[in-house]
């Protein structure tokens, strides 16, 4: 077990993999001297230019060739920088890529990872904070993970590149620098698909992902009314139905917290699931604490108010539990 | 027992390659029949008057080389091996279709034969023909990747972003423009304002050459020379091939847009009937052979045809398989 930051994990997690599987190699924009985010640092000199490969700036060309190289056997990992620029060349993923197998019955696999920085709070404004989930979402043949620790980006990147399908993981900008253990090695690696409970509790079950895994934490140990089974889902695609089943069925109460806006979030699948299996058993209707329907404002306040802030959702919770009725969102104002 | 590999190894004479161009004139001259006979589904995008150049290509590469190409793609899957079976029998929709009938017209595909799905978005098999290549020099091997794609395709995005990148990381692809002078319905004067499109390899510092995309021999020179370089580490190449099209864009487009006369000029320099035309002046064929040829490849045809509408569609239960790993 080691302390390390999130962006020290990736950089473990690549090196890892790396060394035990030469078909490895990396590729993206400015990633032999490390990026912004400093998350591929050290890894040229360690690797060489063959393994870690600077590309011009045209993310459908090196996506698509991350594809085709994949379909030949190797296992690419291709950084997208921030998580916007894969709207350029989002055909190669999940026109392309992600049909690649069902065309060919099987002939070509494509164990592609995508890795993408993405998430608000730092003041990047609209056009490089959102974390577009939904861009993936419904789409067949992709998995989409979205770390919260160290250990699960250490754990979801090795997993990642082991698939032997596209996976996209979502790398939150506000966790690189958070700290925490790393048990690395083959103890370290976290299945794709499967949630990790964060804390046992009995009045709510709160499922988040991401960045919004950290707000629960903070929100739960802020007040001292109501205890809550925060499941950390780690896999949104495709996510651990089982695990949000059991605790939900135990606590009879459900809150969704995303860090993506209301309309067509990840959340109302969540919440649409448990209703349909869980129908009868909750003492409250499901609930979705997440961001408005707004793209991401630059202005501190603004952009503090704009996301789930531990508070909101304390206050959310708590009137949910005293009135057992869902709290409008702080942008729709009294009803 | 005839495989795609075995029939691609009939394109190694004269003969064998001038058969197979009939053979594809044949098939895709087959197909508004069993389309009016309501076998086909969908949209079809024929490549008759392009033979030359897909059999050009598959005359040339390896069969461990890989290939990505258009939609437009019955043609290249014919000549890289795909049997008329398997290319009928996936635009039929039938279990023996060489996608297994889950692809249709636009996805056709054969690994033992290089042969990657076949792309249904403009542009979109030309960074994967770079991955292809990017692979290969990095496992170190000599096998080339070529991507096929019409002119439509120098106008969009990934053309460029792969030109660029392929050149300089010197990767082992040959990119070759089937040039027909419509991109979807539009004349090429309309979409783009040059007429040589292999001069666009010039911003990329890149090999180039222009071929007569009707003459088989010529395609074969200039894909063996832009092959033999790519093999050797040099990089890659821009082939024009400059061709015609003799169908509309898809089945739904009578191509009212040509010139009048426009296609009866291409049709006096038919691929078919300069391959054949040359045996013949040579003595290699004579014109009684040439008929029984393509009688033989009509009933060949007609036999196959025979065989896919006698074969089942797809299970129910291959509509969830090969989603991802698990299933």
């Amino acid at each position: 077990m080691t302390v390390m930051r999130t962006r020290q994990a990736v950089i473990q997690a690549l090196s890892d993999e790396m060394e035990s599987d030469p078909t490895v190699f990396l590729m993206g924009e400015d990633i032999g001297s490390g990026g912004p985010f400093k998350a591929t640092e050290g890894l040229i000199e360690k690797f060489g230019d063959t393994r870690v490969i600077d590309t011009p700036i045209s993310e459908m060309a090196f996506l698509g060739a991350g594809v085709g190289a994949a379909a030949m056997g190797m296992r690419p990992v291709v950084e997208m920088m921030f998580v916007e620029f894969i709207g350029v060349a989002l055909d190669q993923l999940t026109t392309q890529g992600a049909f690649f197998r069902y065309l060919s019955r099987g002939a070509y696999e494509v164990p592609l990872t995508i890795r993408a920085a993405a998430g608000a709070g730092m003041g990047f404004g609209c056009q490089h904070s959102q974390i577009l989930d939904q861009w993936f979402r419904g789409n067949a043949g992709i998995s989409l993970v979205i770390p919260s620790t160290p250990q699960s980006m250490y754990g979801l990147l090795r997993s990642a590149i082991r698939s032997n399908d596209p996976v996209v993981i979502l790398e939150h900008k506000g966790l690189y620098g958070e700290r925490g253990d790393v048990i690395t090695g083959e103890a370290g690696i976290i299945p794709i698909g499967q949630a990790r409970t964060v804390t046992e509790g009995s009045d709510v079950t709160i499922v988040a992902i991401g960045s919004t895994v950290l707000t629960a934490k903070d929100a739960l140990e802020s007040q001292s009314e109501w205890s809550a089974e925060i499941i950390d889902l780690q896999t949104l695609i495709p996510w651990d139905k089982s695990a949000v089943m059991k605790s939900v069925a135990k606590t009879g109460r459900l809150v969704v917290i995303e860090e993506s806006s209301y309309s067509g979030g990840w959340g109302a699948e969540i919440c649409s699931e448990v209703v349909s299996k869980l129908w009868g058993q909750l003492k409250t209707p499901p609930h979705r604490i997440t961001s408005p329907d707004a793209p991401i404002p630059y202005a501190q306040e603004l952009e503090k108010r704009y996301l789930p802030s531990s508070e909101y959702v304390v206050s959310q919770i708590s009137e949910l539990l005293k009135t057992g009725k869902c709290p409008a969102a702080w942008w729709e104002g009294a009803k | 027992m005839v495989t795609s590999l075995s029939r691609r190894s009939q394109l190694n004479t004269e003969v064998g390659r001038l058969e197979r161009m009939l053979e594809i004139r044949a098939v895709e001259e087959s197909i508004q029949t069993l389309y009016n006979d309501g076998h086909v589904r969908g949209s079809t995008h024929l490549a008759n008057g392009q033979e030359a150049v897909s059999v050009g290509i598959a005359s040339v590469l390896r069969p461990t080389d890989v290939v990505t190409c258009t939609y437009r793609g019955h043609a290249a899957a014919l000549a890289l091996g795909v049997t008329p079976e398997g290319v009928l029998g996936e635009i039929c929709g039938r279990v023996i279709g060489c996608s297994g009938g889950i692809g249709g017209s636009m996805h056709l595909m054969d690994a033992s034969v290089g042969l990657m799905p076949t792309f249904a978005i403009v542009g979109a098999g030309l960074p994967v023909a770079a991955g292809v290549a990017l692979a290969a020099k990095l496992k170190n091997n000599d096998s080339v990747a070529l991507t096929i794609f019409g002119d439509g395709s120098t106008n969009i995005g990934a053309f460029h972003e792969t030109l660029n990148m392929a050149s300089i990381f010197k990767l082992p692809v040959i990119f070759v423009i089937e040039n027909n002078l419509y991109g979807e319905y539009t004349r090429i004067n309309l979409s783009t304002p040059i007429s040589d499109l292999a001069d666009r390899a010039d911003s990329y510092a890149m090999r180039k050459e222009i071929v007569d995309g009707q003459d088989v021999d010529a395609v074969i020179n200039a894909i063996a020379s832009a092959v033999d370089f790519a093999r050797a580490g040099n990089g890659p190449s821009l082939i024009e091939a400059k061709t015609y099209r003799y169908s509309g864009h898809s089945r739904s487009d009578p191509a009212t847009y040509r010139t009048p006369g426009e296609l009866d000029e291409w049709k006096k320099r038919d691929p078919l009937d300069i391959a054949a035309n040359k045996l013949i002046s040579k003595g290699t064929l004579s014109e009684i052979e040439l008929e029984k040829m393509k009688s033989d490849i009509a009933d060949r045809v007609s036999e196959a045809i025979k065989t896919v509408l006698a074969s089942d569609g797809p299970e129910l239960s291959t509509l969830m398989q090969h989603v991802s790993a698990k299933g």
